[in-house]
């Protein structure tokens, strides 16, 4: 995906949150840290631009939550946690990059029900690579992207990598 | 990071901001309604303490729990050990039980790093004799960085009595690691002579100091660890070398005044002094529970093994 393709994706999306959450009503965005937190910054720009409501965006970090800590030989790198709002009563869309083992979406939804009782949970992932290692889906999608198992899918964000792109690396 | 916390001498400075950048996140865990996260869950931690410290113990407690972890207190009254069990001995019973951590407080310099030597878990120094006290460091350089910005440059005085001082040795080597300035400010007689080597400038006049300071840091007069001959009386001592309202007038806009408790009010601190808003003990503590998970965080969220993942 080119920054185009990126772009349109994201705009599609926040039409569709819109579409299903009625004009946002409610509606939180959690993006997870890395990367996920940016694309909620430009999905709450996307729908402030579409229907000029203001979405709050909270930042997530999931490291806390992992189920391999005490597995990989350092302790996992911690980011920051700031979701300055409360979650519970309103519709959550978490928002990552890419949806691969859905291991890290698990993660953030034992991360979130600590935080609150939100009403909903949804899931926005600019990229679902496939290969699930638990029950978990989607409920908006930038693009489908069939890989295998030990390709690697890399999602750039302009704020963090200077250019936007999605680049699938196959296995060496 | 090593395996073990033992002293500040042994932790660089990209350890130092690894450590005080996790314990940010971990901040934040204690401001939230539940303060715990399951990182260590079925990990134990065991507090070994050979001496008495509620705010220590409770601290480290604290941290393991938010965690997750196991936790199990033992201290040496009505354990085995007033039966008169050895170090190395309570060592292997703890280590037969499967204790992934062990915190150590001993009246003894260097006992902690006799306990890597018998067991296989991590070992953290929570203040051993008149050596080191590395997390009491940890936190306070949390503490000036957190409300100053910045270690580098940094202008601190550790005032009172540094021979007997673990926490001034062990933030000493902090702060010299990360590019601060440190003066010792006391009576000859509790200055120790190796001083110099620790990189650190050595005044016997507060006076002089005070004015050129981001940072004084107030060490408690320590009773119980030294026979009154090292300073004539409480109330000499008090007057040359106490933080007085008069002294704290001469302290630059903006400098904090610190104290790793507890604090003998009247004596190196005056009562109105210490509940000044520059004065920033209370935050020490809070953040003390943060700077211990962190640690627990990066010592056993790892496998351990020297394999890069």
């Amino acid at each position: 995906m080119d920054p185009a393709d990126v772009r349109r994706a994201l705009t599609r999306i926040a039409h569709e949150i819109l579409e299903r959450d009625r004009g946002g009503e409610g509606v939180v965005l959690v993006g997870i840290a890395n990367r996920g937190d940016d694309l909620a910054r430009r999905l709450a720009t996307a729908i402030r631009q579409i229907e000029a409501v203001d979405v709050p965006v909270g930042v997530l970090d999931i490291t806390f939550y992992r189920d391999d800590i005490g597995l990989t030989a350092e302790a996992p790198e911690v980011h920051e946690t700031a979701i300055p709002f409360d979650v519970s009563g309103r519709t959550v869309v978490l928002v990552d990059d890419v949806l691969f083992t859905g291991r890290t979406i698990r993660a953030a939804m034992d991360a979130l029900m600590d935080l609150g009782r939100p009403r909903r949970i949804q899931l926005a992932v600019l990229v679902d690579r496939g290969h699930r290692e638990l029950p978990i889906r989607a409920d908006f999608v930038g693009k489908n992207v069939p890989t295998s198992h030990a390709d690697q899918v890399r999602v750039l964000v302009e704020e963090l990598d200077g250019e936007d792109a999605v680049v699938v690396e196959g296995a060496r | 990071m090593n395996r073990h916390l033992l002293s500040m001498s042994d932790v660089t400075a990209d350890d130092v901001t690894r450590i005080l950048d996790t314990a940010e996140s971990f901040r934040e865990v204690g401001t939230r309604v539940i303060k715990k996260v399951p990182a260590l869950r079925g990990r134990t931690v065991v507090n070994l303490f050979y001496e008495n410290s509620t705010r220590t113990r409770i601290s480290f407690e604290l941290a393991a729990k938010r965690l997750s972890a196991d936790v199990i207190n033992f201290t040496t009254s009505g354990s085995s050990v007033s039966k008169g069990e050895s170090l190395k001995d309570t060592a292997l019973t703890l280590q037969a039980m499967g204790a992934d951590a062990i915190v150590i407080r001993h009246s003894s310099s260097g006992a902690p790093l006799h306990l890597t030597r018998w067991v296989h878990g991590h070992v953290l120094n929570a203040g051993d004799g008149t050596h080191e006290h590395p997390t009491q460091a940890l936190l306070d350089l949390y503490t000036m960085r957190e409300k100053l910005g910045r270690l580098e440059g940094l202008r601190v005085a550790i005032v009172g009595d540094v021979l007997h001082s673990r926490v001034a040795r062990s933030l000493s080597f902090g702060l010299v690691t990360m590019g601060a300035d440190v003066t010792l400010v006391g009576p000859p007689t509790l200055i120790p002579p190796d001083a110099p080597a620790w990189g650190v400038d050595v005044s016997y006049d507060i006076d002089g100091v005070v004015p050129k300071l981001d940072v004084c840091y107030v060490l408690r007069v320590q009773t119980e660890r030294q026979r009154l001959e090292y300073f004539p009386s409480v109330r000499e001592y008090s007057r040359l070398f106490g933080l007085t309202g008069r002294r704290v007038a001469m302290l630059p806009e903006g400098s904090l005044i610190m104290h790793p408790g507890p604090m003998n009010r009247g004596v190196e601190i005056d009562s109105d002094v210490a509940d000044l808003p520059q004065s920033v003990i209370e935050d020490q503590v809070t953040n003390g529970i943060a700077i211990r998970m962190a640690l627990l965080y990066l010592l056993l969220g790892g496998s351990g093994s020297e394999v890069a993942a």
